[in-house]
């Protein structure tokens, strides 16, 4: 049931704390995001920098990075994925808990960014897994992944609790497992999971 | 530093037969290198790296070079009988023309050794070897045993260009994964075609571009046709 932001507002000011259960289920669940102790490429440098004292992540309440998948719901895709690497990514992610989140960060994690055109570079992590935040940079400032961040917080607060939406720990139907790539003899097989990721048509 | 000359008498002297040559480069370095035979190498390695002069105990960096089949058109002149008739008579005269003949130079896998010495500060000396094409004769001694840094390129090399080194301790792939076939440094290697291209290309790229585009509009349509 929605409150009346206005109405909130002044009952606040007479001591009166009113909320609903899904905004502090929310407010819970955004504010103790464990991020996954996971860094790629050079793009990793910058996400250490935001867990230290000068950009803070602690303030967001996602200063526990973990060290195991099973203990981490948010995954910072930071930096190059090669193409041997890929597989060892989606099955990390298959093994963190839900609700589990992704920020693709900077240019290698969207699209293959400078080493695009290379034979082992996978072109963009969206192939195989659901991302969340993309954040473009080569790499994204510390600034830059604290945006993300809070977009992220925003998507997390958005969420019902039912319905259409709803996170993916409270919907039966929301896949858990994504195919991990095999390393065929010329490229990964499949080149992508359809499920998630369809070749993207460029309109001239 | 002795030069590159003398460094060839001297294993000449020390390996009978070593068959070593000296590689010109014509480049303003001018760093030339010396192209060892492969069934004498690692007794000629061993010597540059134990004699006292050279002391060529420091091996900085193993690379490969890929040369594909190279086909070269040559003009050549070619004198032939030509039958004419002068006045009635019949003659035979010589005459000289100009044929263009093509001939196809097989290729072939290189490997560079650049070596200095630590004990006596010199260097570089380069050293070349080659195999006998680029496909069933890619055999080559690997200088593992004579300079152990040679280990990890090697592999590389054996991993992106295909040259086998006979006698390395371990030879796998380095950087991709152990059950892929090609060899992505070699000249003709073709990576798969899963990338978009820039929006304006030109010339070669173009070609490329444009099929690429055909074929992924063509992947979509078929795709749209499961899906409904
Ligand atoms: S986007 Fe740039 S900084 Fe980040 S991993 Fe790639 S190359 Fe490195």
């Amino acid at each position: 049931m929605a409150v009346d932001e206005g109405l909130k507002i002044e009952l606040g000011k007479q001591g009166v704390f009113v909320t609903t259960l899904q905004e502090l289920y929310n407010w819970g669940r955004r504010s103790s995001v464990w991020p996954m102790n996971f860094g790629l490429a050079c793009c990793a440098i910058e996400m250490i920098a935001t867990t230290m004292a000068r950009y803070d992540l602690a303030r967001f309440g996602a200063e526990v990075f973990r060290p195991s998948p099973r203990q981490a719901d948010m995954m910072i895709i930071s930096g190059t994925v090669t193409k041997k690497m890929a597989p060892q990514v989606v099955r990390l992610y298959n093994q963190m808990a839900e609700p589990r989140y992704v920020i693709a960060m900077g240019a290698c994690a969207i699209s293959g960014g400078p080493f695009k055109q290379g034979y082992n570079v996978l072109k963009g992590i969206d192939r195989y897994i659901p991302v969340d935040i993309h954040i473009p940079g080569c790499p994204p400032r510390p600034e830059a992944l604290l945006e993300a961040f809070m977009a992220l917080q925003k998507k997390i607060d958005a969420q019902p609790l039912t319905g259409e939406g709803r996170p993916r720990h409270l919907d039966a139907d929301a896949p858990g497992e994504f195919p991990v790539p095999a390393q065929g003899e010329h490229d990964l097989e499949p080149a992508a999971n359809k499920n998630v990721w369809t070749v993207p048509v460029v309109i001239r | 530093m002795k030069t590159l000359e003398e460094i060839q008498a001297a294993i000449e002297a020390a390996v009978p037969g070593a068959g070593v040559e000296i590689v010109p480069n014509p480049a303003p370095s001018g760093e030339h290198s010396l192209r060892l035979k492969p069934e004498t190498a690692v007794e000629v390695a061993t010597f540059l790296r134990d004699d006292g002069e050279l002391a060529l105990d420091y091996l900085s960096n193993v690379t490969g070079v890929d040369w594909p089949d190279k086909e070269i058109a040559e003009k050549v002149k070619v004198t032939r009988a030509v039958t004419k008739t002068v006045d009635g008579v019949e003659q035979t005269a010589e005459e000289t023309v100009e044929e263009t003949r093509k001939r196809v130079e097989p290729g072939f896998l290189e490997v560079v050794y650049h070596l200095f010495s630590m004990a006596r500060s010199h260097g570089p000396v380069v050293l070349r070897m080659r195999t006998g094409n680029r496909s069933d004769r890619v055999d080559l001694p690997s200088l593992t045993p004579v300079w152990r840094s040679a280990e990890f390129q090697e592999r590389e090399i054996f991993d992106l260009y295909g040259v086998v080194f006979k006698g390395h301790p371990d030879l796998r792939r380095i950087l991709m994964w152990d059950g892929f076939k090609d060899h992505p440094m070699r000249r003709d290697y073709v990576a798969p075609d899963d990338f978009e291209y820039e929006p304006t290309p030109h010339d070669e790229v173009l070609a490329r571009a444009q099929a690429h585009r055909a074929a992924q509009q063509a992947a979509a349509a078929a795709q749209e046709g499961t899906g409904q």
